[in-house]
């Protein structure tokens, strides 16, 4: 008889889910006379088991300072998008569309010569254009796994920093709705994917003049390719993207140009935070270039 | 990692910190099996204030030290210092004064870290350093705490299922396939992760639920592992890390990557990716339809 041999990666375990044993509940305190100095009934870090330790942290570092901005970058974006998306003007100076505006979905868009008008919603849509778009790019953002770790730190304070003791006194995390939804990330990618083949179509169409004439180029159209790079590369970075490549293959040696794929998503991938800040930057900078141009505070300095 | 020291037990001096080299005159400054005492009057040598917690599970708290510290010292020298010096009961767990064995993990400064590897250097000679316990475990003594939770979560985990046509010496793997795996094998064990996570930190009532980050990324290993044999076994890691080990309680904040000694990628690597399997498995309809069809059609 053959003994049955076990995978180097193995641990010292038998091979079965029969060892399953869920962790008992905590066992009561035991009454030993000495008053515990955590307070009575706490949880988390002041619960009766756990040394005593009055303080919530001991760090000594600014660890605030992480959290703050953060949540200041964001707040400050927002506040801009949210202006920028129900003004409903200003976005269009030829040949530059806002990226916040593109494709632009409803018969009540500016018309753009040549531009991404896809009038699918007709003249009942009376509302800024720039709303039926931005849900994508928004959704995208928002179940991003990075801004995900950066609004719940940052806004709801879970954890506010690592080893600083959360303020609430329930947490379910991810497990159930709405926070639940966060696994449909995917798909806000594929929709992102298209969003950003426009935006690239945007960026082609930034190579004309005034005058719809190729072959010319401005600062705006600098801007608008130092954009439309970031896009691609932080929406290429994505987990989820990651993950379809090759991430979720579990025989890379057997698909080896998916896997060549999912190297390099992963090179991106580490980089993920820094373009997730540097894109959102980019594109409300390309935004704010085309209000500029488009209110006539500044002139498009043209290169040729 | 289960030796606790309790007791007066003097650091025996030999090459330990060596290993963390920093101090290029270290060498001959102390020899090799003296007690690390204070070498007259070399450089580098100071009286550094430490605050370290003491007690016990009925209480305690911080207790004032001034202790001597020398150059190239790490935090866990001083803490032997201390025990050899002044405070002979001072409990503290530690084993290979490496970074290897896992065993002397606590919190400096309120930050999760191993004592062997924090070097006194990264602190300004004026500061105040406090030394407490994790956080997160119930405390057995000093620096000590129970991690049992740990090991109980271990268990709950299946093991690796062997594929049933390989014998001993059959099993053929290629390195592109167990590169992922092995950036996770690169754990000590240390549980500094699972003490940080505040699933489990902040909420004691969560600790029935949640596996905590290393025991996560142990399912993740062995979802990715070339040859465990679980689906065909019946067994769904994916289904069940989100089930019965708790994955959807982390919302990704990544403290466990954070603190990791060995700098694996907690959070990017293994439970980002189990969260993309896992919504693979539960979550994406396109995924579970494209499976049916490839289902039928073979
Ligand atoms: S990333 Fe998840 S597992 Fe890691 S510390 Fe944060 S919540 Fe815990
Ligand atoms: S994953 Fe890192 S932090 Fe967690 S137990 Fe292993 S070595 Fe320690
Ligand atoms: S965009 Fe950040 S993870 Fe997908
Ligand atoms: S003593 Fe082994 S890791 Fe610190």
């Amino acid at each position: 008889m053959r003994l049955r041999g076990r995978a180097p990666l193995a641990l010292h375990r038998p091979p079965t889910g029969s060892t399953h044993r869920k962790y008992p509940p905590r066992r009561p305190t035991l009454a030993t006379g000495t008053e515990p100095s955590s307070q009575a009934g706490a949880s988390g870090v002041h619960a009766a088991s756990r040394a005593a330790i009055p303080a919530r942290h001991l760090r000594t570092d600014r660890w605030w300072l992480a959290p703050a901005c953060t949540a200041a970058g964001l707040l400050a974006f927002v506040v801009y998008s949210t202006w920028r998306a129900f003004a409903n003007a200003d976005y269009y100076h030829a040949p530059y569309v806002s990226p916040f505006y593109s494709p632009c979905l409803a018969q009540n868009c500016q018309t753009m010569h040549g531009g991404p008008n896809w009038e699918i919603f007709g003249p009942w849509w009376g509302l800024s254009p720039a709303l039926l778009i931005l849900i994508f790019p928004l959704g995208f953002r928002l179940t991003c796994y990075y801004y995900r770790k950066a609004y719940y730190r940052g806004f709801w304070a879970s954890p506010p920093a690592c080893a600083v003791a959360e303020p609430h006194k329930k947490y379910t995390g991810e497990t159930r709705f709405p926070l639940i939804l966060q696994n449909i990330h995917r798909y806000f990618f594929y929709f992102a994917v298209l969003v950003a083949c426009v935006l690239t179509f945007d960026t082609v169409l930034a190579f004309r003049d005034e005058h719809h004439r190729w072959g010319h180029m401005g600062l705006g159209t600098l801007v608008f390719l130092a954009n439309i790079v970031l896009i691609w590369a932080y929406t290429l970075s994505c987990h989820s993207c990651r993950h379809i490549v090759g991430g979720r293959l579990r025989h890379f040696s057997k698909h080896p140009v998916r896997y060549r794929l999912w190297g390099w998503v992963g090179k991106l991938n580490e980089r993920h935070m820094l373009l997730a800040w540097c894109s959102l930057f980019s594109v409300g900078f390309a935004d704010l270039y085309v209000y500029l141009l488009a209110t006539g505070a500044f002139a498009d300095p043209r290169f040729f | 990692m289960s030796v606790q020291n309790v007791g007066g037990r003097e650091t025996d001096g030999t090459d330990g910190t060596g290993g963390h080299g920093v101090a290029g005159q270290r060498g001959e400054a102390r020899p090799a099996n003296g007690p690390g005492q204070a070498q007259g009057g070399q450089s580098g040598a100071y009286l550094a204030h430490f605050r370290v917690w003491r007690g016990d599970a009925d209480g305690g708290g911080l207790e004032d030290f001034r202790v001597e510290v020398h150059e190239g010292e790490v935090v866990l020298d001083i803490i032997h210092r201390l025990q050899a010096t002044q405070a002979s009961d001072l409990a503290v767990r530690w084993n290979c004064k490496a970074g290897k064995c896992g065993s002397c993990s606590a919190e400096i400064n309120g930050r999760p870290r191993l004592m062997c590897m924090t070097r006194m250097s990264v602190f300004d000679r004026t500061e105040t350093v406090t030394v407490t316990p994790m956080r997160a475990f119930p405390v057995v003594r000093d620096l000590v705490t129970d991690v049992s939770f740990n090991y109980a979560k271990a268990r709950e985990v299946p093991a690796f299922v062997p594929p049933a046509e390989l014998g001993p010496g059959e099993y053929r793997m290629q390195q592109e396939d167990v590169n992922r795996s092995q950036e996770f094998r690169k754990c000590i064990e240390c549980f500094l992760c699972q003490n940080t996570c505040h699933v489990v930190r902040d909420h004691e009532e969560n600790k029935a639920a949640f596996a905590g980050p290393r025991f996560l990324m142990r399912i993740a290993e062995l979802d990715m592992h070339p040859l465990d044999a679980a689906p065909e076994a019946g067994l769904d890691r994916k289904g069940t890390a989100q089930d019965e080990h708790g994955l959807g309680y982390c919302n990704i904040t990544k403290c466990c990557t954070e603190v990791c000694p060995e700098n694996i990628k907690i959070t990017d690597n293994a439970l980002i990716p189990l969260k993309e399997r896992v919504a693979d498995r539960k979550y994406d309809p396109l995924v579970w339809l494209g499976n049916k069809i490839r289902r039928r059609g073979q």
